[in-house]
């Protein structure tokens, strides 16, 4: 059940308690526990919106970079992985396996201020070997939501 | 000559015979009014999911556009095989025993052609699905319906079958015949049902196979709806000790996977029937679809978890609405499966017809009046619940306006 509780709430984070409720069959108080109950152990982090920033006014850059790593002793990814962490540019941050070993997904206004951070702040910092930045072209899909206009098919009005 | 020519009616008795849909010009009223909510589908609002149309698109760019053999390729029956046996306990040999149908519709009309003789008796519990009648009919065959009673959670229940089964001719009025045929041979269980949502559960089928075997009765089992149960998973009846020799298994992809416009059903029993019925297939239909098939392949290799992804929000939707309806005051037996409700509307004071039309004028709101799946739906609608959740709401929103000014 909190796994039904917690998809509806990823798909739309404003449906209510009583919303929930309903669809599970169960009473709004039970739901709320819940969702409480969730939201103390953070398995639910926080509520927020998706936006598709192609739209709006404001456009925003957004680059994947490949990091190589060297750890040295004493110093393992971890250390390397909370100092880049912390820079408000970096979007996403991943630990990887293969070929190059920390994926930063960095967000900017521009293309300048992206390049700016890598070649400023990221590339520079102890323990990293290289750096290969990859511009976002166009967002279809994020996290699940695709921004690309799909059609919507047709049904009979009537069928039995 | 020619006044021969002109008496003579180019469409055969058997067709004339066949009485129209009851609910006909309800339907011509829907059709002009496309922008109300329509809750009178029979079909999943999800679109197929995508593995399986790309498997499909494969399929065409190798250019698999040929005939397939006449029971369906060797590589779907094995998986139907292997599908039937994982999820409901019945083993059927792919070489022998499945039959690949264009939709269940084909299935049923050839398990009907197969098993009945001229006059042979069906029994058909109702309301039910709209064409078990007809079709029995068009086989030459005597549809005996059976009145399910929501007092019974629309359950047939082994009592009506064996006191038509008991009968002493197939005739519907009861008047002798002569000989044995004429007599019940065929009986016809869609559950879960479309379109009470009725469910049957083990110790049902294990009551109903008592009688099946006393009557020395055949089952045509139409398992369309057996993805789709909300209190436990399906039981099929050929799972129920020595059911699966005078079962035949009817399922296919339309509802649980949500591939309707594929038509592609299949039918899994004895070699000695699958045989026959594949003679018959060879002859009017040669074969299902071929790109279909291969979807089909890639939907129970792959897909099983998108038909529960698709079964949890049929499910949710499926508690709203219940509630909706009890709030609005419309008693409705706990539907378990299918993804249908029936509620009784008596207590509007509107025939399931007036009911109907008079929702669709005021509110933009189609239901389909109960009376289109056997006369015993009178008094209830039948509401399907596969449709997206906002438009679910605000349809069951206008509905409560209508009951309300009752």
């Amino acid at each position: 059940m909190q796994e039904q509780i917690l998809q509806i709430l990823q798909e739309d984070a404003h449906t209510t308690p009583a919303q929930i409720a309903e669809r599970l069959g169960r009473s709004p108080a039970w739901v709320r526990k819940q969702i409480k109950q969730l939201e103390a152990q953070g398995v639910i982090h926080k509520y927020k919106a998706v936006i598709n920033w192609e739209k709006a006014s404001h456009e925003r850059v957004f680059a994947f970079i490949e990091v190589k790593v060297a750890p040295q002793r004493g110093v393992g990814f971890d250390a390397v992985a909370e100092r880049i962490l912390r820079f408000p540019e970096v979007h996403s941050l991943y630990l990887m396996s293969g070929a190059y070993d920390l994926h930063v997904v960095v967000q900017g206004d521009n293309m300048k201020e992206v390049a700016y951070f890598v070649a400023e702040k990221l590339a520079p910092l102890e323990n990293i070997q290289s750096t290969a930045t990859h511009f976002v072209l166009k967002r279809y899909k994020v996290d699940g939501d695709i921004f690309a206009e799909l059609e919507t098919a047709e049904r009979l009005p009537v069928t039995l | 000559m020619t006044e021969r020519m002109v008496r003579r009616s180019l469409v055969s008795q058997r067709v004339r015979n066949l009485a129209p849909s009851p609910i006909r010009r309800f339907f011509e009223l829907v059709e002009s009014m496309p922008d109300a909510i329509s809750l009178s589908v029979g079909e999943p609002d999800f679109i197929t999911p995508w593995h399986a149309r790309e498997a499909a698109i494969f399929a065409l760019e190798k250019g698999f556009t040929h005939y397939t053999p006449n029971r369906g390729i060797l590589e779907l029956r094995q998986e139907i095989a292997r599908y039937l046996a994982s999820r409901f306990g019945v083993a059927y040999d792919p070489e022998s025993e499945i039959l690949v149908t264009v939709g269940v519709s084909e299935a049923l009309d050839l398990g009907l052609r197969t098993l009945l003789d001229p006059g042979d008796g069906a029994i058909i519990p109702e309301p039910c699905y709209v064409s078990y009648r007809p079709n029995t009919e068009l086989v030459g065959g005597t549809p005996l319906g059976v009145v399910t009673r929501e007092e019974d959670a629309f359950r047939v229940t082994p009592a009506a079958i064996a006191e038509v089964a008991d009968r002493p001719s197939g005739d519907p009025e009861g008047r002798p015949q002569d000989g044995p045929r004429g007599r019940a041979k065929v009986l016809l269980l869609g559950y879960p049902s479309n379109p009470t949502g009725a469910v049957l559960g083990r110790e049902d089928l294990a009551a109903i196979a008592e009688v099946v075997e006393a009557r020395d009765l055949i089952v045509i089992a139409d398992e369309l709806y057996a993805e789709l149960t909300y209190d436990g998973d399906h039981v099929s009846f050929a799972s129920m000790p020595r059911m699966r020799e005078r079962t035949v298994l009817l399922s296919g992809f339309s509802k649980g996977f949500a591939m309707t416009g594929w038509r592609l059903g299949f039918a899994a029993g004895p070699a000695e029937i699958i045989a026959a019925m594949t003679k018959i297939h060879g002859y009017t239909m040669l074969s299902a679809p071929g790109v279909a098939q291969k979807a089909a392949v890639e939907s129970l290799r792959y897909g099983l978890k998108e038909v529960e992804r698709m079964r949890r929000e049929y499910d949710q939707r499926r508690h709203v609405v219940l509630k909706r309806l009890r709030e609005m005051g419309l008693p409705c037996f706990e539907p378990r499966g299918a993804f249908y409700v029936f509620p009784s509307i008596r207590g509007a004071g509107l025939s399931s017809e007036d009911f109907a039309e008079r929702l669709l004028l005021e509110e933009k709101v189609a239901v389909v009046p109960g009376n289109a799946f056997g006369a015993c739906g009178e008094g209830h609608i039948r509401i399907c619940y596969a449709t997206a959740m906002a438009d679910l709401q605000e349809a069951l929103a206008r509905m409560a306006r209508f009951v309300g000014r009752r």
